[in-house]
């Protein structure tokens, strides 16, 4: 980056001459770094998927996880820093949980989006915080269907048939461009979320990885959790063999 | 402060209003104990009456009728009073509607709370119970009581809970539960047909002590309707029945003439 | 020793003792609302409109205190226009009636408000959602409320059919809230009602002098009780 050291990267809250904030590039900096996750809105339903790096043989499986639920039927998957993710996931359980009091009613995926990305936004305006170090993929069921949005650092928020956010996101948004979402069904997603994790994960830099998967769907009755382990367990299989059909 | 469950659902002053002839809002409500008191605090207003609730064989069996009171208006009459709270909890309530839907919803918070989570923990009546115990024990003593009386009952890892809690924080548990009129009514009744055999009732015939208790309270209890619903927690989950209509007799009424020595 | 609290409203406030009602339909809701506004026996406003605009396609009937239930009609009329901004589309009636709800039940101690929530959209259709005193929040068919409505509720029972049109529905309307306040001397005046639907809002008028009529009765003491026949009855006639 050509601009550092000209003094203008030090606060959120300064732009440069040239009308960027380096503090919140270099927040995506710290989500580029990230093991990949990735979203897919498919007919009946969401899956999210982590490639969850493990950096250590003393970890407990299966813990540290970063797919977190924040209502019923609403998933969120972050790349970044983790801590900072399940700060926002805090946030967003508080803006549903909110939302639920006043209405009475189940938060449409919309309205939380709309409110965790002006928190998110937040923190991109002061000299006393720092943007956080995460981009967010929030999926979820609701009245409207299956919905799925990225929240990135700068607070921006998108919606998405397909997401991917991470190290590996721009071979996983390729692969997902070739899917037919719109015909999937969640079941056929998990098995394809899982291929394209295991194809994203470069074998070279980081040994070993643990696939997270969760899903909404009508197969959970509309809730948000992890995808059973037979089904993972038969995912993964079916990842691997594709991989070696693939090389 | 009258809260004496047998006032709940009579506002209504009868040397007063005998012939219940105010409207309902101008009615003179409010006679209370401590008239000259200090504290305010609200009283019941839409209101439900007796919780049922014994423990059987496999599980536990709740009823309630579907009646809201007004006062000794029948007002809404088909409002459910038993609601599922998690995979293996029932909660039955008795008096102001209005908390209980409040409560409702704390219910709804909590189990969200406990899903987001993701620990694959998932709360038992008994930790359901508890956690409503405080909450009306720390209202109480805001002197802003929910003016309820709750019957918490459930099954989990193979194990049944049947407890009650008030308006107070005044817990207990046993076998066989009554909130309201069937606290005098039915409690005799569900003791004399449960205690001692809770390990070997049948649900069929849990289901008949029930609806028999159900019955009397019909019988007796001016507030209550002949529509009820049964709960039950088992192994296999909880369900609420569709509204079920109460068998009665009266046949035996056709032959009866004046009070005493008349004949027709 | 029991006392009574005769001092419900404050004093000399402003009283809807009223006869207010929503009624639902296959296409929309019917609601109504005498228009009699009372400190006291005097009667402060014989034109009084109780049906009160929060959204569109959304209104409530009110009855209580006058100024209670202005003050949280504006509110939830506020919060609507807010969401609606905020979400882009119309609120659902469900979500109105939460809004009434909240704030019934959490000033419960301090508010006089017997509501009716009753409008159109686009997720369920017509609905209607009565919140009586406590602040409780219960969804009828048909709702009835304020101090006339205690003499019309088997009325009601008794003539109330599901899958109704707009015109019966509109006569089932006019026809209880004429009873309630033939009956109510705290209702009066003359019959508002809307129509609301996905199309629109239509407003409906009755005067007070166009009251449909029921029984009234007539004074029968005093008046002469057997009827004298004209001519003496003639003689029975007798076989030869």
């Amino acid at each position: 980056m050509t601009s550092i050291g000209t003094g203008y990267d030090l606060s959120a809250s300064t732009y440069s001459p040239d009308g960027r904030i380096f503090q919140v590039e270099y927040a995506n900096k710290a989500v580029e770094n990230s093991g990949t996750a990735i979203g897919l809105r498919v007919k009946d339903g969401i899956v999210l998927a982590v490639e969850k790096i493990v950096h250590s043989k003393l970890l407990v499986p299966d813990a540290n996880r970063r797919i977190q639920s924040v209502d019923r039927h609403i998933g969120l998957a972050t790349a970044g820093f983790l801590a900072d993710g399940r700060h926002l996931a805090n946030r967003a359980r508080d803006d549903s949980s909110n939302y639920r009091d006043t209405y009475r009613q189940p938060p449409p995926l919309k309205e939380v989006i709309s409110r965790l990305s002006m928190y998110v936004q937040a923190y991109t305006l002061y000299s006393s915080v720092r943007p956080f170090g995460v981009s967010t993929i929030v999926g979820g069921v609701d009245v409207n269907g299956p919905q799925l949005y990225i929240i990135e650092p700068s607070g921006i928020s998108y919606g998405y048939h397909g997401a991917a956010i991470g190290k590996g996101r721009q071979l996983a948004k390729t692969e997902i461009e070739k899917l037919k979402l719109s015909e999937l069904s969640t079941r056929e997603a998990v098995t394809e979320a899982a291929r394209i994790i295991y194809l994203v994960h470069d074998d070279a830099k980081e040994k070993e990885f643990e696939l997270e998967m969760t899903w909404i769907g009508d197969e959970t009755n509309g809730l948000h959790v992890p995808v059973p382990k037979d089904l993972l367990a038969d995912a993964e299989q079916k990842a691997k063999a594709a991989l070696e059909n693939f090389d | 402060m009258d809260h004496f469950p047998l006032s709940w659902g009579r506002p209504r002053n009868d040397a007063l209003d005998a012939f219940n002839t105010y409207p309902m809002h101008k009615r003179p409500t409010h006679h209370d104990t401590f008239a000259d008191g200090v504290q305010r605090t609200q009283q019941p207003i839409v209101t439900g009456t007796s919780v049922l609730a014994i423990k059987y064989k496999d599980g536990i069996m709740m009823a309630a009728d579907t009646l809201a009171s007004y006062g000794s208006l029948a007002r809404f009459k088909s409002i459910q009073r038993l609601h599922t709270v998690g995979s293996s909890t029932v909660l039955g309530a008795s008096g102001d509607l209005s908390d209980f839907q409040y409560i409702q919803s704390l219910m709804e918070d909590l189990i969200i709370e406990e899903h987001t989570a993701g620990d694959h923990h998932e709360l038992g009546p008994a930790e359901i119970h508890e956690y409503l115990a405080q909450v009306l024990y720390s209202r109480r003593t805001k002197m802003d009581p929910l003016w309820n009386s709750l019957v918490v009952g459930g099954r989990k890892d193979s194990k049944n809970f049947l407890a009650y809690v008030d308006l107070l924080g005044t817990t207990y548990s046993s076998s066989s539960i009554a909130t309201g009129y069937g606290a005098y009514i039915a409690v005799p009744l569900l003791r004399n047909a449960v205690d001692g055999r809770e390990n070997t009732l049948t649900e069929e015939e849990a289901r008949k002590i029930i609806v028999d208790c159900m019955r009397v309270l019909f019988y007796r209890d001016a507030r209550s309707l002949n529509k009820f619903q049964i709960s039950t927690v088992t192994d296999a989950g909880v369900t609420i029945s569709e509204p079920i209509q109460l068998e009665t007799t009266w046949s035996f009424a056709e032959g009866i003439r004046g009070y005493g020595a008349q004949t027709q | 020793m029991q006392t009574v609290d005769m001092q419900q409203l404050k004093a000399g406030e402003v009283n809807l003792g009223t006869s207010i009602m929503a009624v639902q339909f296959k296409d929309g809701v019917v609601i109504g609302a005498d228009s009699r506004t009372t400190t006291g026996s005097y009667i402060a406003n014989r034109v009084t409109d109780k049906l009160t605009h929060v959204h569109d396609r959304i209104y409530c009937c009110r009855s209580g205190s006058a100024a209670d239930t202005q003050a949280v009609a504006d509110i939830v009329h506020y919060h609507l226009q807010i969401l609606t901004q905020q979400s882009g589309s119309a609120p659902t009636v469900a979500t109105a009636a939460n809004v009434f709800q909240k704030l019934c039940y959490q000033n419960k101690d301090g508010l006089m408000a017997g509501i009716i929530v009753a409008g159109w959209d686009k997720e369920i259709g017509p609905s209607v959602y009565n919140i009586p005193l406590g602040g409780g929040l219960f969804r009828q068919p048909w709702a009835i409320g304020g101090s006339g409505s205690t003499y019309v509720y088997g009325y009601c029972d008794a003539t109330f059919k599901d899958g109704w049109g707009k015109e019966e529905t509109i006569n089932f309307v006019k026809n209880t809230l004429a009873l309630a306040m033939s009956r109510d001397g705290s209702s009066g005046g003359v019959i508002r009602m809307c129509v609301i639907t996905e199309e629109g809002v239509e407003r409906l008028f009755v005067p007070g002098n166009e009251l449909p009529k029921f029984w009234e009765g007539e004074e029968v003491l005093g008046k002469p009780t057997k009827i004298i026949p004209e001519s003496p009855a003639a003689p029975m006639e007798v076989e030869a």
